[in-house]
């Protein structure tokens, strides 16, 4: 009886011990991923502007640096960030749009090169596009010679070349997900008299709706962070995203800077970081696709 | 319907904008996307493939024609220099001039009408003869033309329906005159000085037959070698042109023993730098991921989403910050490392310790992606397995490595093969750190210590110091395109296997 009670005391203590250091080491891991965050928040609100006087805990808190950012002549941040909102957001629109069109096409019609063209999709998109960047300079370059609005240092350029990047990979995630949808349910409404398209645009698009959220915010993301074309391509101040910007500003003397640096990087990520949170559970499901099997 | 007629008007436009800057290729590709198009709108087979077709456009025009675009530069010599078809330069050439030793000099005055349409009257500077240069030709010069009156006392000359270009005007026409050739006995007549008018002769002549350049001032004759006019005794002709050099560049890569140690360098250390990375990241991700995987862990939802937040911040900010703080002089760990142990550390330049403080970086970034996979792919093991292991007597470690583990790396294998490929390719995190520095002493190309090969690359495309080395940056591509596929075959079917294995 007693060895009894105290096997189930130790087991009690060993329990309680075990999930103590659970939450001790989960603490740890976000103080580790939190860190720089929170240094950069704080460096953002330091009323000191140098990398090496700043404190953890400013002295006092001023909303300089945020007003130096806004109203540099010389490094345009709100360009900067208006340029990539409008180069991010119209790239994830369009290639929500093409890719649902190409992904529906590819599960729901039976054409002569369909298997073909699935696994060409596959492919292409194991090719990183960024390794034909001197191609795309190129090529954008000598587009750039007669159609100008689509040529090098154009944001109508830089979107062309984002939502090709963007088609393949995403043309078969949402294929997969159309494959889940019964076909009956278009059949019963073209019996009904609508056309293809009807049924497409009034039946599919609505069922579809989570994995169209899906792509046109991780597309919006990825647009948002890329960096390597869009340093190839965009040659001038007021043509940069905001990304290429960040790394003009930070260039040369960052350490004078970095306050007005830490302002950009807070404003940058907050935009992500608010387009993130509330869609959480869609966006990681989207992600980590794949990872789960059925 | 009406979008096909708005498309094919753009096309017809851009087909115009082609023929007259004549590029034909452009044009072909044009005509035949415009010919498949009008097709498909128009054919009932084939319905499917216009739910399609925007999508292909993309992917052809941008990816795949790239790719294979890439293909054909890297077998070319395209770099500074070497920029413009064999066509254009002889052209250049042949629009050099020389002023022989015995030139001619006039003076001028430039008179223009109300359509800018110009006329220059000339007047030799020995001689005084004067000569009247207008449309392309020059005559001489006639008093008794009807539209021109000389004003007798100064000599001065008035030409009816033009104005004299006057003092400091000239400069804003000045660009113009430049370009203008007149032909003049068998010489030409060109601007010299923004005052003067000189005859000059031209310098080179492109023979055919002989594919030679001749510069007919000196009889020199220059063959075509690489892509640049060669005299015999090796002087060259700037600028260069467009040739096609097989595999020159691949060979280089590993035949020219400086380049193939540079090329080797930055190839171990992309290995190390992606396996070192998605090993290190998945570590820690898993780790968490177990830790984080009790449905009766409190707060388990406010964990995940603050361990998720490093994935969320956009790579360029988080490099820029790490990069702050990791700053030798000012950042915020060598403050620490000075109060704590009372030295400071170099942490990006030294060569092994940045490539340390990168990894370290990378796994700060992608820890999170980890434990999030993790999670979705722990929480698809059924509970079962764990107690039959458990009625087995099996302790938790015989219980990770024998049950979770495997059944983990069937369904991540991919995820991370996937991210070895991305790490690879991780630009972004070594540029804005690091920029490919420390620099390496005697590197025949621009490597630093701690370039991958996709930072070389782009170095060697933009930034070189020997100019922009198209050819090369694509040869080097093509070779990492190649890396890449066989490491993913080569994973695919191992992922396969282990597939086979386990089920």
């Amino acid at each position: 009886m007693i060895r009894r009670l105290r096997t189930d005391t130790v087991y009690r203590i060993r329990h309680i011990l075990g999930r103590c250091v659970r939450h001790l080491l989960l603490w740890i891991a976000i103080a580790f991923a939190l860190f720089p965050v929170l240094w950069i928040a704080s460096a953002s609100i330091n009323p000191t502007s140098s990398l090496a006087t700043q404190r953890f805990i400013p002295e006092q808190v001023t909303l300089d640096h945020y007003r130096t950012l806004f109203t540099d002549p010389n490094y345009p941040f709100v360009t900067w960030l208006l340029n990539t909102l409008k180069v991010s957001g119209i790239t994830a629109v369009g290639a929500v749009i093409l890719c649902t069109l190409a992904g529906y096409s590819f599960s729901r019609f039976h054409f002569r090169g369909r298997r073909v063209g699935v696994l060409a999709m596959l492919l292409v998109q194991m090719f990183p596009q960024m390794l034909a960047m001197v191609a795309i300079f190129l090529l954008l370059r000598s587009i750039g010679d007669w159609v100008p609005a689509f040529g090098l240092n154009t944001h109508l350029g830089l979107i062309m070349v984002y939502l090709a990047g963007a088609v393949g990979f995403n043309t078969w995630l949402i294929k997969g997900y159309f494959d889940t949808i019964p076909r009956s349910l278009e059949e019963s409404a073209m019996i009904d008299g609508a056309t293809p398209f009807q049924a497409f645009v009034r039946i599919m698009l609505p069922l579809v709706r989570p994995i169209l959220a899906v792509i046109l915010i991780i597309q919006f993301m990825a647009s948002y962070a890329e960096f390597i074309l869009a340093s190839v391509l965009l040659r001038g101040t007021d043509t940069y995203t905001l990304s290429v910007g960040l790394r003009f500003f930070t260039e040369q003397a960052m350490s004078r800077r970095w306050g007005p640096f830490a302002a950009g990087a807070i404003v940058g990520g907050f935009v992500i970081l608010l387009l993130f949170l509330p869609f959480q559970r869609l966006i990681v499901s989207g992600l980590t696709g794949g990872a789960v099997k059925e | 319907m009406i979008g096909l007629g708005i498309l094919d008007a753009i096309a017809i436009w851009a087909a115009v904008g082609l023929i007259t800057s004549s590029q034909y290729g452009l044009l072909a590709v044009l005509v035949i996307g415009c010919g498949l198009l009008n097709g498909l709108v128009l054919s009932r087979r084939a319905y499917p493939i216009r739910y399609l077709a925007p999508s292909l456009i993309f992917l052809f025009g941008l990816v795949i024609y790239p790719i294979c675009y890439t293909a054909y530069v890297s077998l070319t010599n395209l770099q500074t220099g070497n920029l413009l078809s064999k066509d254009r330069v002889i052209q250049l050439f042949e629009d050099r001039y020389y002023l022989p030793e015995d030139t001619t000099r006039f003076a001028y005055s430039a008179y223009l009408d109300e359509a800018d349409a110009v006329i220059l009257v000339l007047e030799d500077a020995v001689s005084g003869d004067r000569l009247m240069a207008e449309a392309g030709q020059i005559a001489p010069f006639d008093a008794e033309d009807p539209r021109i009156t000389v004003d007798p006392a100064d000599q001065s000359i008035e030409i009816a329906g033009y104005r004299r270009v006057e003092g400091l005007e000239i400069y804003q026409i000045v660009s113009r005159l430049e370009t203008l050739v007149f032909p003049y006995a068998d010489r030409f007549v060109r601007l010299s000085t923004v005052r003067e008018f000189a005859v000059y002769e031209k310098q080179y002549a492109y023979d055919e037959a002989t594919d030679t350049m001749t510069d007919l001032a000196t009889g020199i004759g220059y063959a075509p070698i690489d892509g640049t006019f060669t005299s015999a005794d090796g002087e060259e002709l700037e600028p260069g042109f467009q040739v096609w050099v097989g595999l020159r560049h691949f060979a280089s890569l590993f035949r020219n023993a400086r380049i193939r140690r540079d090329f080797g360098r930055v190839f171990l250390w992309t290995v190390i730098w992606s396996v070192g990375s998605v090993l290190c990241s998945f570590s820690l991700g898993l780790g968490l991921a177990l830790l984080l995987n009790d449905k009766k862990l409190r707060m388990r939802m406010l964990y995940r989403t603050l361990l998720i937040v490093p994935y969320v911040m956009p790579v360029f900010i988080s490099a820029l910050v790490w990069r702050g703080m990791f700053n030798e002089n000012f950042g915020i760990i060598n403050r620490l490392f000075k109060d704590w142990f009372g030295f400071a550390v170099e942490w990006l330049d030294n060569p092994m310790l940045a490539r340390g403080t990168l990894i370290f970086i990378n796994v700060w970034l992608s820890f999170p992606y980890m434990m999030l996979i993790s999670l979705g792919a722990l929480q698809s093991i059924p509970e079962q397995l764990y107690e039959a292991a458990r009625v087995d007597g099996a302790g938790m470690f015989r219980r990770f490595w024998k049950v979770t583990l495997p059944l983990l790396m069937i369904s991540l294998a991919p995820l991370l093969i996937g991210s070895f490929a991305f790490a690879f390719n991780n630009f972004t995190l070594i540029w804005l750190v690091t920029s490919g520095r420390p620099a390496v002493l005697g590197a025949a190309t621009p490597a630093g210590a701690t370039d991958i090969l996709i930072s070389w690359t782009y170095r060697i495309a933009f930034q070189g110091g020997a100019g922009n080395q198209y050819g090369f940056a694509s040869a080097i591509a093509i070779v990492i395109f190649v890396l890449i596929a066989t490491i993913s075959a080569i994973g695919f079917r191992f992922t396969k296997r282990l597939e086979e294995v386990y089920k």
